[in-house]
């Protein structure tokens, strides 16, 4: 039944692989949606206007789309900057090669930072007013007050959002085989080559994200009992 | 871009002279997922009320399955996977299905959206109000008049808004056709792109398509979601 055909640590390295891409690019996006919720409820006019177009054009567009784009574009945005400095000064002489997994990370990153954005606005917004002036009587600066009053309560509120895009971006990372990262999918295909099983070999693929989404569902139920504490829930 | 433009734009907007390309694909691939994605959904999300095991355990199974797996293993799965087996190699029939990319690509975009439509639907019909069901049955109405009469448009119409996320991510899933040769938008500017070596122009101009195609279907959910939940508005 579980006649691997040698590819069994290759698979065990191309599912590390996803996850870690699936976590870096989760940090990234997370921090992103931060800063993009509180730009978007800023006062400042433009702030407001660069989230906005900012969420607008990400959400609008596939997220393949967006990956082949920042991932061609950026090495060539790279090269010219690169070959700017180079210009500039002689004596500095050096390039930067992007491989697919660090553009992986900032593409997926910035796509759904868009994504977590919207779900801190409105988690943003859930928190009452009340707390935050609290906070600032009790003499709390800015940060303060975000890092010990608005963010543990606007994580209950986030929680099953934040849970539903962890989920899309542990998929998307399927996504990311296509320009040319070995990750568990890219590993299932080649073994399935090399040895006329592709059908055997991308169920096994599959059956590992399978593994991966039912673990994080049960982290998440975890998670969203541990910031419900304090709650009171009407019995029905 | 000029260049991309005058030379891909017809290939961009509906066909390249030989099939259907461009837009037109995007779109037909779109239309025909969905309808048939629809059609799945709705008995399965009916079936997946049911209160025996036996009936509601296997729509969940393939619910779980199609949700918890990325659209591209999915297409992969039937794209490269089906075709390799034996029995399907030996039947010709089904050997003619599946050497097309486009009947394997509708396949799996239509299982993937059924499975995601039954979750919305079954969501719908499971909190329909207890007082209309109990109208139609005090009406003497049989249990296939009550689903037909009241409990299906009145569960479809507040599905509209989680269902329409549904269509407009599902126009997201069309590009994946691309790796399976399919020439939709994303196929026309990855050939031009190749062409010219211009990745901005290329992929950035499929960006925009696909932004007012996104934008399209927002604007017709709207419409229709000020028609047929009219009587929610405020």
């Amino acid at each position: 039944m579980f006649n691997l055909g040698g590819f069994g640590p290759q698979i065990l390295a191309g599912t590390v692989t996803t996850v870690e891409l699936s976590v870096l690019s989760l940090i990234v996006s997370f921090l992103l949606g931060l800063v993009g919720a509180s730009a978007k409820l800023s006062k400042n006019r433009a702030a407001r206007g660069i989230a906005t177009v900012y969420t607008t054009i990400i959400r609008g567009v596939p997220d393949l789309v967006l990956m082949l784009l920042i991932f061609y574009s950026l090495q060539i945005w790279i090269n010219e900057f690169t070959d700017w400095l180079n210009n500039l000064q002689n004596s500095i002489d050096f390039e930067v090669q992007l491989d697919p997994f660090t553009s992986g990370v900032i593409t997926l990153g910035f796509i759904y930072g868009a994504y977590f954005t919207e779900t801190f606005r409105g988690a943003f917004l859930a928190v009452p007013k009340g707390q935050m002036e609290a906070g600032r009587a009790f003499g709390m600066r800015p940060f303060l007050v975000f890092r010990r009053i608005l963010f543990p309560q606007m994580m209950r509120y986030a929680l099953p959002g934040l849970g539903n895009n962890w989920q899309v971006i542990l998929k998307a990372t399927a996504l990311v085989s296509i320009i040319g990262l070995t990750d568990v999918v890219k590993i299932a295909q080649s073994a399935g080559e090399a040895t006329f099983r592709t059908f055997y070999f991308i169920c096994i693929a599959g059956a590992v994200y399978l593994v991966l989404t039912t673990i994080s569902n049960g982290v998440l139920m975890f998670l969203e009992r541990k910031y419900m504490i304090g709650v009171r829930k009407a019995v029905l | 871009m000029i260049y991309i433009l005058q030379n891909y734009w017809q290939a961009l907007l509906y066909t390249d002279g030989y099939q259907i390309t461009g837009a037109a694909m995007t779109l037909w691939l779109l239309v025909v997922s969905c309808a048939i994605g629809f059609c799945i959904a709705l008995p399965l999300a009916i079936a997946r009320n049911s209160k025996n095991p036996l009936i509601w355990g296997p729509v969940w199974l393939y619910g779980f399955i199609f949700r918890g797996t990325p659209l591209y293993v999915q297409l992969l799965l039937i794209y490269t996977g089906v075709y390799g087996l034996h029995f399907v190699h030996n039947t010709p029939m089904l050997a003619g299905f599946f050497r097309s990319a486009i009947n394997c690509t509708l396949l799996s975009f239509a299982l993937n959206t059924g499975a995601y439509t039954t979750e919305i639907f079954y969501g719908a019909i499971r909190d329909t109000a207890f007082g209309e069901v109990e109208a139609g049955r005090a009406y003497g109405m049989s249990q296939l008049t009550l689903y037909r009469r009241i409990i299906i448009p009145s569960a479809l119409r507040r599905a509209l808004p989680m269902y329409s996320n549904e269509v407009i991510l599902m126009l997201h899933a069309t590009t994946l056709a691309f790796t399976a040769t399919v020439p939709d938008i994303l196929k026309v500017t990855n050939d031009a792109y190749v062409a010219t070596y211009a990745p901005f122009d290329a992929f950035g101009l499929a960006a925009v398509m696909y932004l007012c195609i996104s934008f399209g279907l927002i604007f017709m959910f709207r419409r229709a979601e000020r028609h047929f939940l009219a009587h929610l508005v405020v």
